[in-house]
Parts: structure tokens; C-alpha cells; sequence
């Protein structure tokens, strides 16, 4: 090494550095939490925090800060996206809520957070994003439940915004001046909860009443970017998981399920939604999501599923994979949200509860090697179609769903 | 949005637009509130681009964005918000970026304001999305059963038209009551929480955002809302 290097870069003094071992310390590190600028508001009148009901779990977050997860009395903030075009995955979360008894609202005075419109399209702005929020909030806490966001993209705009309307008072200001108009107070939950931290929170109780076997399944975590991306901090993170690198959520599910996580070296990417491109653009959302992710899996683990906990990451995964058989790519892996995995493992029907003719790749082969007569299923769940067809039942009922289910 | 791979997009672009005129624009972006949480310097590290999934598949870097902003380049500002702002994917992956700042959340400033001036760029980006606005607009839902068309889906395959062909059966056999039988929006909403939502639109200045980038949409959606709420008035 040269005189000049030695005394630019004090090498010895970097290794020795280097050599202590990092220590990191709970006590001592920083702990973001916005609560507590929430509470300070609350006491100067200017919004009221719904508290997170008991019963509820404490779980970790990426700093160590412990988020309360609240198991009972939900009012369900559904997904548009799940909803509209995946409703297997709204379903197997009521579903879940049923088989444990859980005390919860399924409103119809709910609106999505059109967040999606925003992310893609910019044709609204911070006010007017905010009201949504908070409409929806206050709806919820005039029932006295609480909101369970089943929406990835929800979940990560609404922390988003719950930060702009706690750190700049005009907005606050504005929001209240519509609100007032509504009739309605301005209300922000003490924790925005995912459904996935329910689910997570609610897995070794599903465990305990599985009743398939997945011990011989592979499947990959896609974790979805507006879960643990935005507003980082209060995604849930457990030492045990990939030592607390990536969030927990999902992975612990599929784990106690007795499940085989493999991981895939492009875990982190998106899964190339892109909130317009999957609309108007989708040369980009298919290229990204066969070549960056599912190819991936399939070359380095060969799932026998991709699990994921967000509309955009279900059905971009899922749509994208017919138009690249075409072009002979490495495709065929079914996907599925963990509430559907969750569900089918406590023996759900596949076509009553998690609705997978809804789903485009192919999952007849993740049915079998589970184990699961899916045609017997099937040809029951036609009968079903062909008496609403006849007119015979308006509908499928929970009474319907909650049958054991026939043949596996 | 120019097809070539210009790393340097050398050379005078948009040089008939007065600087002046690009100042404002500018001005314009780092005015809001949110600019100063979103941007802090730039260290030029390029975490943000090795992470970005746009910067992948287009001539677009997050990085550039951060630094063009830090260095009120306004030139290159211009250039931004004329051909790269559409191709985010707002996966907001950038955040990891060490310095503390969100590119994504730059970009969703800069499309702002290009969706508030009715850019040429800006109505181009949304062709074809006019009917998730109403839908978005008019149900508070992105999404419904009934937009699951052939045609708009031609590369999700033969499972499109299978679902269009039995659409108001299998959404008759969902147990969940909400969802149950609707196929124009994600689920039943009532009435009055849509007149909120119109009243949150109006008085936000959302509808003026709207007439911006389709006029024509705007009148339908004012006309439908408006006789909405003077119905309950
Ligand atoms: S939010 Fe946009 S700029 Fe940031 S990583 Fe995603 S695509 Fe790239
Ligand atoms: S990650 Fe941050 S600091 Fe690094 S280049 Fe990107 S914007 Fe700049």
C-alpha cells in the first residue's frame, strides 16, 4: 500500500472497526413511532385514536417496536381488486373469521382507498386521499369495530397518509373542514393492521386445526412492496424468520403450516403490477413478473405454489403466466394469497371458499399432489351453479361454504 | 416515450420551451408539502436504480430523478416529466435508498402536476384508462367484475371469456353477502357513502383534476353525481 493510500484510508483503523461485532441494542435503538404524535393530538382535541380492542397480540416490527394486532371485533376494509376479480381471497379471510368465532362488520359503507387510481393515473391529490381514509375510518369507528385492511396497497397509502395528516397541519385543517361537512369525526386507528398480521398472528390456531397435510408442497413468498416497502417500520419482522431480514409475514404461516419455504434470489423485486402498466401497459407487468419472478422460482426451486398477501401481486403472478407459454418461457406455478393457503389447509372447499376457478395458471396439479379430489369438488360446486341457473338458490351461503366439504 | 437508449439523453431536448415556463413546473413540484419528505440529496449510489423494476425494462433511472431535483436541473426536470414519469411502477422498491429518499414518491409529484396542466404526455399515458376513472370515480371501486372483458384482457387468455360467459352465476356463488350477485363494482356500497365520496371529490378539487385530462368524462361523471346529491338534498 502506498504512503498516500495509507494516509487517505486509515486501513488498519477501518479493519479494527470492522472487527467488533455489531450489537444491536432494543434499548437503544431508534423506535419510530408515530403513536405517540397521534396521542399528543388526540389530548390537544384535534382527533380522536381508536384504541385496538382487546383481545389482541404484541408481534415485532422491523425496529423492534411492538404493534398490536387486535384478533377480534374487525370491521373488514375490503379490497376492490380482491373483491372484483379474486374474490377467493376476500372470502377465505371471512371464512377464517367464522371457523374461530370472531365478532366482525362486513360493511357496505366502505369505499376502496382508490389508491390504485392514484398510483396510477396521479388524477387525485393529498386532501382528497386523505378524506377517503378518513371517511372510511370514521365509518368504522362509528360501528365501534375495527378496520382490518385486506389490501396491500391500502395498508401501505393509508400509513403513508396517516404520516402527511399527522405532520402538516393545513392538510389536517382541510381534511376536518370536509369531514365536519360529512358529519363525521376525524378518527385514525392507534395501529393500521393488515390482514395478513391476523392471519400471521391467528397461524399456530390454524395449524392446530389443520386438516391437510402440506408437509410434501414447496412454495415461494412473494412479499408485496406496499406491505413492508412503504412506511417500513411497522411491517412485521421475527428474529426467527430469515433472521429478521424479511418480513415474517406469510413465510411463519406457511412454516407452521409444516410447509417448504424456498427462497429465490429475486425475493425483493416487485412483481411488476405497476398499478397502470397492469391496466394499460401490460408489455412491462408480463415481462417483469414471468422473467423476474416466476421464471426465477422455477429455476432455482421448482415451487409447487407462489403465496403472496396482496391483490396486485395475486393477480399479476397469476394473469401473467398464459401469454408467456406462448413465447415457451419456464411458467406454471399457481398463486395464491395466504388466506386461500391458510383456509385450504383447515379444509376449505377450493371452489366454495377459495373460488379457484377464478385463478388463470393451473392449480389442478397443487390439489392433487395435496392430496385433494379437486373434480369431485368441482362437479359439486357445478351442481351448485347449475341450481342458481335453474333458479333453485339465489345464491351460495356461508351455510353453503361452511359444509365439510365432501371428498378430499 | 422515445424507444432509443440515451443514458445521457445528450443534446438540447424541448429547447422551444422557455426556460421560464419549465421554472414554474418545477416550482410547482417542490412546493408541496411532501417534497421536502421525499427528497434529501442524493449520494448517487444508484441503490435505487440496482432495486427499481422500471429501470429494467426502460430507459429510466430513479437516481437521475433524485439528482435532477437536488440540482434544480431544470432542463432535465422537463425531460423527466415529458417521457420517464409514466413509467414508474410506484412499487416504491427506491425507498430503500440510504439517504432517505423516495424517488416513487417523487415521481407521484411530478405526475401530479403533469396531471393538473393537461400535458399532452399526461393525456397519452391514460388513453384507454378513462373507464377505471369513472368506475373509480363514480363507485369508489378500481375494479369490477363487469370490466373482466376479452377484449381488454386478451393476454390473460381463454379464462377471460370462460368468466365473461358465466359471470353472473359465479358471482352468485360467492357466500359472502356484500359480494354476492354484484358484477359493477367490487361490492354493494350504500347509497349515501357514495354521496360522501362525490362530496370528498368536489370539495377537494379532485373533479377539476378530472376535467383536465378528459373533459368529456368530467361533464358525465359532474352530471351523474350532481343530480346524486341534489337528489338527497
Ligand atoms: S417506485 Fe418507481 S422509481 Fe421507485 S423502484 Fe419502483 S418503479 Fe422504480
Ligand atoms: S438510492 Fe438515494 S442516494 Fe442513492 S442514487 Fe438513489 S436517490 Fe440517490
Amino acid at each position: 500500500m502506498s504512503e498516500l493510500s495509507e494516509r487517505l484510508a486509515p486501513v488498519n483503523e477501518i479493519r479494527e472497526k470492522k472487527a467488533l461485532p455489531v450489537r444491536p441494542d432494543p434499548e437503544t435503538a431508534p423506535q419510530p413511532d408515530l403513536r405517540e404524535e397521534l396521542f399528543e393530538l388526540e389530548a390537544r382535541g384535534e382527533l380522536i385514536v381508536q384504541r385496538v380492542p382487546e383481545p389482541y397480540v404484541e408481534v415485532t416490527t422491523k425496529f423492534g417496536r411492538l404493534k398490536k394486532v387486535p384478533v377480534d371485533h374487525l370491521w373488514h376494509h375490503k379490497s376492490c381488486g380482491q373483491c372484483g376479480h379474486i374474490p377467493g381471497y376476500t372470502t377465505s379471510i371471512l371464512w377464517l373469521n367464522r371457523q374461530f368465532g370472531i365478532d366482525y362488520h362486513d360493511p357496505t359503507d366502505q369505499t376502496s382507498c382508490t389508491g390504485w387510481n392514484y398510483y396510477a393515473s396521479a388524477t387525485s391529490n393529498a386532501a382528497a386521499q386523505i378524506l377517503v381514509m378518513c371517511r372510511n375510518f370514521a365509518a368504522a369507528y362509528e360501528t365501534g369495530y375495527y378496520p382490518l385492511i385486506h389490501c396491500g396497497t391500502s395498508y401501505g397509502h393509508y400509513k403513508e397518509l396517516r404520516e402527511q395528516l399527522v405532520h402538516h397541519a393545513d392538510l389536517r385543517d382541510q381534511v376536518r373542514r370536509v369531514l365536519d361537512k360529512l358529519g363525521k369525526p376525524l378518527v385514525v386507528p392507534e395501529e393500521i393492521v393488515h390482514y395478513s398480521e391476523w392471519v400471521h398472528v391467528m397461524r399456530h390456531r390454524v395449524a392446530e386445526r389443520q386438516v391437510v397435510d402440506m408437509s410434501n408442497v414447496t412454495a415461494c413468498v412473494h412479499p408485496a412492496c406496499h406491505y413492508y416497502k412503504i412506511v417500513a417500520e411497522d411491517a412485521i419482522y421475527d428474529p426467527d424468520i430469515y433472521g429478521g431480514q424479511r418480513t415474517a409475514t406469510v413465510t411463519a404461516l406457511l412454516q407452521a403450516l409444516g410447509i417448504n419455504v424456498a427462497d429465490y434470489s429475486t425475493w425483493f423485486d416487485c412483481c411488476g403490477f405497476g398499478f397502470r402498466h397492469i391496466l394499460v401497459q401490460r408489455d412491462f407487468t408480463r415481462s417483469f413478473a414471468v422473467l423476474r419472478k416466476i421464471e426465477v422460482m422455477r429455476d432455482e426451486v421448482n415451487p409447487d405454489m407462489t403465496v403472496t398477501h396482496d391483490t396486485g401481486c395475486v393477480t399479476t403472478l397469476d394473469k401473467s403466466q398464459f401469454a408467456a407459454k406462448a413465447h415457451k418461457r419456464r411458467v406454471g406455478v399457481p398463486v395464491l394469497a395466504d388466506s386461500q393457503v391458510a383456509a385450504l389447509a383447515m379444509g376449505a372447499h377450493p371452489f366454495r371458499v377459495l373460488q379457484l376457478h377464478w385463478h388463470s395458471t393451473d392449480w389442478r396439479p397443487l390439489l392433487e399432489k395435496l392430496g385433494i379430489d379437486w373434480e369431485r369438488h368441482w362437479q359439486e360446486f357445478e351442481e351448485d351453479l347449475a341450481a342458481i341457473e335453474r333458479g333453485e338458490k339465489p345464491g351460495l351461503t356461508w351455510e353453503d361454504a361452511e359444509r365439510p366439504a365432501l371428498a378430499r | 416515450m422515445s424507444a432509443t437508449w440515451s443514458p445521457a439523453k445528450a443534446g438540447p431536448t424541448y429547447a422551444e420551451i422557455p426556460e421560464e415556463a419549465k421554472r414554474r413546473l418545477f416550482e410547482e413540484v417542490i412546493a408541496d408539502p411532501r417534497y421536502e419528505d421525499f427528497l434529501y440529496g442524493c449520494y448517487e449510489c444508484g441503490i435505487c436504480v440496482s432495486v427499481c423494476p422500471s429501470a429494467r425494462f426502460y430507459d429510466f433511472s430513479p437516481r437521475v430523478i433524485a439528482q435532477a431535483l437536488s440540482r434544480e436541473d431544470v432542463d432535465r426536470f422537463y425531460e423527466i416529466l415529458m417521457e420517464d414519469i409514466w413509467n414508474c411502477a410506484q412499487c416504491f422498491s427506491c425507498v430503500r435508498c440510504p439517504r432517505g429518499n423516495n424517488p416513487g414518491g417523487l415521481v407521484t409529484l411530478i405526475r401530479e402536476v403533469a396531471v393538473r396542466h393537461g400535458l399532452e404526455q399526461a393525456q397519452e399515458a391514460l388513453q384507454g384508462y378513462s373507464r377505471v376513472i369513472y368506475k373509480i370515480m363514480l363507485k369508489g371501486n378500481q375494479v369490477s367484475p363487469d370490466m373482466l372483458q376479452p377484449d381488454f384482457f386478451p393476454d390473460w387468455g381463454p379464462w377471460v371469456r370462460e368468466f365473461s360467459q358465466h359471470m353472473h352465476t359465479w358471482r352468485k356463488a360467492i357466500p359472502v353477502d356484500t359480494l354476492r350477485s354484484v358484477t359493477d363494482a367490487a361490492w354493494r356500497t350504500d347509497d349515501r357513502t357514495l354521496r360522501e365520496l362525490y362530496t370528498i371529490w368536489f370539495e377537494t378539487g379532485n373533479m377539476e383534476i378530472i376535467r383536465e385530462v378528459d373533459e368529456g368524462l368530467y361533464e358525465l361523471l359532474v352530471e351523474i353525481m350532481e343530480e346524486e346529491l341534489e337528489a338527497r338534498a
